[in-house]
């Protein structure tokens, strides 16, 4: 759950499937936006606590939601009723928001939501992650300027987000590969057993800013590359 | 073939598909009381939170889905709707939503009953609590109570889908296979807002009074375009063009229906399921005693009833609509504008409303804050309280004295941010937010106004500084309908 750019390049492994959702917004947008994505996947991938009984058998706790009111935005969501939760996932969108301000004025990063599961090593390795399902958010911060064109905003934004929560859903609908219901012995890799009200899968979240300087530097290889070929 | 099921297993999945049912409409309804829906997560399985989920159930609910259901589960043929309209204080109502539950044929004979079949129908109610506030509805339910409430019916059988209008929309929830079939989960739901109203032949020409000061430019539509030029944006402004037209309506709008067909207001008294504090019943609107259920929040208590569902009602409505949608009579343009001090006007922006009558001005204050007295601005925010408005509101019913103003044509329609609900301050907030933020351009500053004089704007006065104002209005869409109303 460390919270860190990710490396440029990092390619999620095989069998690993990735969604992307992109939304242009204006940057006191970012934060709620960000959010109602994240929320509405952790939704459908946190359950219950789960409590192993001796036989091996375990039941599971229950999950409350919330209604969440976005402020910037003409738009609702549920999350899972977890103040815990709530605050990593702030304080992860928190710096998203900082790290896109700070980095100029292109204004384009994406935001990643990663789901993967712990093969432990025998020592000296160390336990690889292995993710199974990939979620990357790409951001686009508009700059608005009168009340009217913010107004506006608020109410497309808004619309594009419900296109997104119905997207979300499509993919959680298709049923596809879930990691295996653990064994008390290995419920930590799979699941994050940290949190004391409700268990999400294990995830951790990252993000990238697009900077101008990135991006000139990607257009450089390619041409040196193709230029290589070319000969 | 159920012969490859175990009987444990085919009891198991009976009982699943019925509780996912309940469920199923207790989210959907609690989706559509217009509040904020909140319950807590437990570490500690309780045992009676059916899919691991907190989801409260409502007991009315409960009741009508059981017997909507009469003992039977979603089969082939057999699905169960919820149906979700809207009705207008004045009787006029719309259907917005169907939501079904369906079973198909296709059956998944591997898959494991009490595991993977409970899991993925606890993910479909996960799903559906998620879509359940995308759709337009959820932004209406949440303004709903003094113009129009939400109300919500349970059938059992064939879909019906006709009184959604042309172009409806579906959005589909999610599948879970079994070994009996699948369940679907889907929603359709009504792009086309433009209301009907269903008493025709009432002058469509209103004239209404003028409004002055403090009057607030907003920009809405409801108009009849076709949906693909619709969008839910719409839904954000107030829908009062389908609201309140006599002056008494201005209660909180609860009210049992069924028990008592002649006495359709009476509420449930306190003592019966959960103490809900009397109010004063309220003369009928003409309307029968409403079959249909209300999504409105009573401390969990909702009337009781028992009555047939008012489904031809609801056709003979559907269907006089549908030969109204698209008529281009039934638009009624109306423009605001704000007079804010001397030289000073704010854009306009063209409105466009598709009721016939605008009931709503027949109330509208001439000299008044019109804050104070709208009631959109100050909802009623307790059941047992009479609203406050209504005594302004029976004052306010003057017919409209013409003064050959344009003011006349023009109504107010409030401008409300998102979910706000405004129990304190006089003004809106969003709109108090709104006007420091955005302070109206200076007339004298505008380029096209630069050759008028400021002697001029002071002895011109309100009617042509409107005229003004849209001519320099980017949006030329105003322009024309502007110039007709003030030709007429």
């Amino acid at each position: 759950r460390t919270h860190r750019p990710a490396l440029p390049g990092a390619a999620p492994a095989m069998n690993c499937r990735a969604e992307v959702l992109e939304v242009s917004v204006e940057g006191r947008q970012v934060e709620e936006a960000m959010l109602a994505v994240l929320h509405t996947v952790l939704l459908h991938r946190s359950t219950g606590k789960f409590h192993y009984k001796k036989e091996g058998t375990y039941s599971i706790g229950t999950v409350g939601t919330q209604d969440v009111d976005c402020d910037f935005i003409d738009f609702a969501y549920v999350r899972v009723s977890s103040e815990e939760l709530d605050r990593a996932l702030r304080k992860a969108v928190g710096e998203f928001k900082d790290a896109l301000r700070n980095s100029g004025s292109d204004g384009m990063g994406q935001i990643s939501l990663e789901f993967y599961q712990k093969k432990k090593s025998r020592w000296p390795f160390s336990d690889e992650c292995i993710p199974w399902e990939l979620w990357t958010i790409k951001v686009n911060v508009v700059n608005l300027a009168n009340e009217q064109e913010r107004q506006i905003c608020r109410e497309k934004v808004g619309e594009k987000l419900c296109e997104k929560i119905i997207n979300i859903v499509e993919v959680m609908n298709r049923h596809e590969y879930l990691p295996k219901m653990p064994t008390q012995s290995e419920v930590d890799n799979v699941f994050d057993t940290s949190l004391k009200d409700v268990q999400p899968y294990l995830y951790k979240i990252s993000y990238q800013i697009t900077d101008s300087l990135g991006t000139s530097v990607t257009t450089t290889m390619r041409r040196l590359i193709k230029d290589t070929l070319a000969l | 073939m159920d012969t490859d099921l175990s009987s444990q297993d085919r009891k198991d999945l009976d009982k699943f598909i019925k509780f996912f049912a309940l469920k199923t409409v207790q989210v959907i309804v609690q989706a559509r009381l217009g509040e904020k829906i909140c319950t807590r997560s437990s570490s500690s399985p309780t045992g009676s939170d059916w899919f691991n989920l907190a989801i409260k159930d409502i007991p009315e609910v409960t009741h009508e889905a059981k017997k909507a259901l009469a003992g039977q589960l979603p089969a082939v043929g057999r699905s169960m709707c919820v149906e979700i309209s809207l009705k207008t204080s004045e009787g006029d109502s719309m259907e917005l939503e169907i939501w079904c539950l369906e079973m198909n044929e296709k059956c998944d004979k591997e898959i494991k009953v009490s595991y993977t079949v409970y899991n993925r129908l606890s993910l479909l109610l996960k799903s559906l609590l998620a879509i359940t506030r995308v759709t337009p509805a959820y932004r209406l339910s949440r303004k709903q109570g003094h113009e129009y409430v939400i109300l919500y019916r349970i059938y059992f059988g064939e879909v019906q889908l006709s009184g959604l209008g042309e172009g409806f929309q579906t959005v589909r929830v999610g599948t879970v296979g079994t070994p009996v079939g699948t369940i679907t989960l889907s929603c359709a739901y009504r792009i086309n807002l433009a209301f009907m109203s269903t008493r025709a032949g009432e002058d469509n020409g209103a004239v209404y009074p003028s409004v002055e000061d403090s009057q607030e430019v907003c920009t809405t539509s409801f108009s009849t375009s076709p949906p693909s030029q619709l969008s839910s944006s719409r839904l954000s402004y107030q829908p009062a063009a389908l609201g309140v037209g006599s002056a008494d309506t201005g209660y909180p709008v609860l009210f049992a229906g069924g028990l008592n067909a002649a006495h359709p207001h009476q509420l449930i008294g306190p003592g019966k399921e959960g103490g809900v504090p009397p109010i004063p019943s309220q003369p009928a609107h003409g309307t029968q005693a409403d079959q249909e259920r209300m999504c409105t929040p009573l401390d969990g208590v909702h009337y009781s009833a028992a009555t047939p569902s008012s489904s031809e009602d609801t056709e003979t409505v559907s269907n006089s609509s549908e030969g109204k949608c698209g008529s281009p009579r039934d638009l009624l343009e109306t423009i605001f504008i704000r007079k804010v001090g001397a030289f000073v006007n704010k854009p306009i922006n063209q409105v466009t409303m598709a009721n016939l009558d605008i009931p709503f001005a027949m109330f509208a204050p001439k000299n008044v804050e019109l804050e104070d007295n709208d009631p959109m601005v100050n909802p009623p925010d307790s059941p047992d309280t009479e609203s406050p408005l209504q005594g302004s509101l029976h004052s306010e019913g003057s017919s409209g004295s013409s003064t050959g103003n344009t003011h006349d044509d023009f109504v107010m329609i409030d401008f409300k941010p998102a979910f706000s609900k405004d129990d304190i301050l006089p003004m809106d907030l969003g709109t108090f937010y709104r006007e420091f933020q955005n302070p109206p351009q200076l007339s004298s500053l505008s380029i096209d106004i630069g050759a008028q004089s400021m002697a001029e704007d002071l002895a011109e006065g309100c009617c042509r500084m409107l005229a003004m104002a849209v001519i320099q209005t980017p949006k030329t869409n105003c322009t024309s309908d502007v110039s007709n109303l003030v030709a007429s």
